[in-house]
């Protein structure tokens, strides 16, 4: 929190407010401490905060929620074994529309977050290229730019194993956030270097303590790739890659790497830890799959979802949708414990690997049912259903969980996971 | 703007007939050429065939005192795991109800170990590491996992002369895989 304005002056003018309002209400023998201030807040009484300057203008430098919003926070899964290599997830449920605060984007770090000086910061571009370059952040931020809405999503949101556990839709599927993304395309930089012609991918890696490495296939590098410095508008925090990241849209978190140092251009893959021991899905015949990059098609509602209570009448049912093949076509809801589905309206825009907002009014009869949600994405493929996913690929695949998140009511309204 | 600029001097090297001229069209003259020494300090991504691996080596003995030191407080002892991940076992478990994945069991490429253990461990101070002791602390998990013996000394080129059990084990993405 950076909070520069003069110590004293807002809590001291809060004090005085406070003062008057409860000396107005002696002399009027109505506010009483006992009330609420809701009461106070209510008509006919006219609210304190409209009786008062509030803070001054340049109170807060960097602007922070509401204080009465200060459960709106990342969810950090508890008792871990260490918080270096972990993540914590973007509370889903407690958000509107498809972008997500930069302060509440999922984290996964394998090295914990560094402290990067970008004046410092250098990326160094090698390998199978007719000029190795060094560049500095200044360096990068000359090259033509461009901005795009994308999702980011961890391949293991959830792990299969995982997927009874959790309580809320962050719980389950928070390792997903949205931003627009602003920086210079991979494809780029890669040519102010000079491809050679044998160049097939490009393995990047990050200045953190993990060093974190991945291979990017060179077909991606030249599509819609990005070099990233900027995240809804303003620097990327450290958290997103402080100063620069990859950001390839649709394809699994990982990759997108993060505190970006070093691109070398080579012929083949890296076989780095993180695309052969981790990030790679092992099937039931103890084979695994290896560079299953694409993040397919996935939804979830989000109201009513995990942990929150309805009452019988009129509820939106609201929630996300997502496919990295590119756009939503559609989102169908089953109020009925999946007997029938029915179409969602799409909040547009519907963007290109970005998420997509679906919504549907409802009525809640009072009875106990299971809703949940599915979708189809442009290609024709339809998000499955858990039972579908694990019949293929068995509950040790980990990464890739796209399943349907079905959330059951019970008569007293309390909305819970599905699967549990 | 870059594309208009890149199309007019694509034009003349038409015009001029200068081959491979558009590529250097797109070029913006922005950064500078990387050193040899700069790009040596970091090119420190080892591929599976072990091309790049430095020179230097490590025995198997040296190595169970670097990994005593540093990483059997979260590793254990004989790699059987801890804060830090399992390091041994589990070679014949990956098509069970529960699979084990260890390097020896799992992992595809034994240059892959020297990779990650010099740029990411140990977890609180990676790369401090010297590469003999990079290859010493892979011989030694290597010798854990009943891949090299006890006398064993690895270098860049016995490590990459290593066959990995699960070096078969991994196949190309088939998705989409489940029909509706």
């Amino acid at each position: 929190m950076s909070d520069t304005a003069p110590k004293q002056t807002p809590a001291r003018r809060r004090f005085l407010a406070q003062g008057a309002a409860a000396a107005a209400g002696i002399l009027t023998g109505s506010g009483t401490p006992e009330r609420g201030r809701a009461d106070e807040a209510a008509p006919p009484a006219i609210p304190d905060w409209t009786k008062t300057p509030g803070a001054d203008v340049g109170s807060r430098t960097y602007g922070q929620p509401s204080r009465f919003e200060s459960g709106l926070i990342r969810n950090v899964p508890k008792g871990l074994k260490q918080y270096i290599s972990a993540s914590s997830r973007t509370p889903l449920q407690d958000l509107d529309g498809i972008l997500t605060p930069n302060g509440l984007f999922y984290e996964r770090h394998h090295g914990g977050i560094p402290d990067i000086d970008p004046a410092r910061h250098r990326l160094l571009v090698h390998g199978l290229v007719e000029t190795p370059l060094t560049l500095t952040l200044d360096d990068i931020r000359r090259f033509p730019s461009e901005s795009h809405i994308h999702f980011l999503e961890c391949s293991g949101n959830p792990g299969f194993e995982a997927i009874r556990a959790g309580r809320t839709a962050s719980d389950l599927v928070g390792l997903v956030s949205c931003a627009e993304w602003t920086g210079v395309r991979l494809a780029t930089v890669l040519r102010e270097a000079g491809l050679k012609p044998d160049a097939r991918w490009v393995v990047a890696e990050g200045a953190d303590a993990a060093a974190m490495t991945r291979s990017i296939p060179i077909e991606k590098c030249l599509d819609d790739a990005l070099l990233v410095y900027s995240q809804n508008g303003e620097r990327l925090r450290p958290q997103q890659g402080y100063p620069l990241r990859v950001l390839l849209p649709g394809f699994e978190g990982n990759m997108s790497v993060k505190w970006l140092r070093r691109l070398n251009v080579t012929a083949e893959p890296a076989f780095s830890r993180e695309e052969t021991a981790k990030y790679t899905d092992l099937m039931p015949d103890g084979t695994a799959r290896q560079f299953t990059f694409v993040m397919e098609a996935k939804s979830v509602i989000t109201r009513p979802s995990g942990t929150q209570r309805i009452t019988p009448g009129f509820h939106e049912i609201t929630g996300l949708a997502w496919t990295g093949r590119g756009k939503i076509r559609g989102v169908q809801v089953s109020v009925d414990s999946g007997k029938t589905w029915q179409d969602a309206a799409l909040q547009e825009p519907v963007l290109t690997r970005a998420l997509t907002r679906f919504r549907l009014p409802w009525t809640w009869d009072g009875q106990p049912t299971t809703i949940a949600s599915r979708a189809i994405d442009e290609t024709g493929y339809v998000q499955p259903s858990f039972g579908d996913l694990t019949s293929v690929r068995g509950l040790n695949s980990f990464y890739h969980n796209n399943a349907v998140v079905p959330w059951r009511i019970a008569a007293s309204g309390e909305v819970a996971n599905g699967y549990a | 703007m870059a594309t208009l600029k890149a199309r007019a001097l694509a034009g003349a090297a038409f015009l001029f007939g200068i081959a491979g001229a558009a590529d250097a069209a797109e070029r913006f003259g922005i950064g500078r050429p990387a050193t040899e020494a700069e790009i040596a300090a970091w090119n420190i991504d080892i591929d599976r065939d072990g091309r790049k691996l430095p020179p230097g080596s490590g025995s198997v003995a040296q190595g169970r005192a670097v990994f005593e030191a540093q990483c059997a407080s979260c590793h254990g002892t004989r790699g059987e795991g801890g804060t830090g991940e399992k390091l041994v076992g589990g070679q014949g478990t990956l098509a069970s109800a529960k699979p084990i994945k260890t390097v020896g069991s799992f992992w595809p490429y034994a240059p892959t170990l020297f990779d990650y253990i010099r740029r990411a461990m140990p977890l609180n101070a990676p790369q401090s590491l010297g590469d003999a002791e990079v290859y010493a602390v892979s011989a030694y998990i290597l010798h854990l996992n009943g891949l090299v013996s006890d006398g064993a000394t690895l270098d860049a080129k016995s490590l990459a002369a290593i066959r990995m059990p699960n070096r078969d084990g991994f196949v190309s993405d088939p998705r989409p895989d489940v029909k509706p």
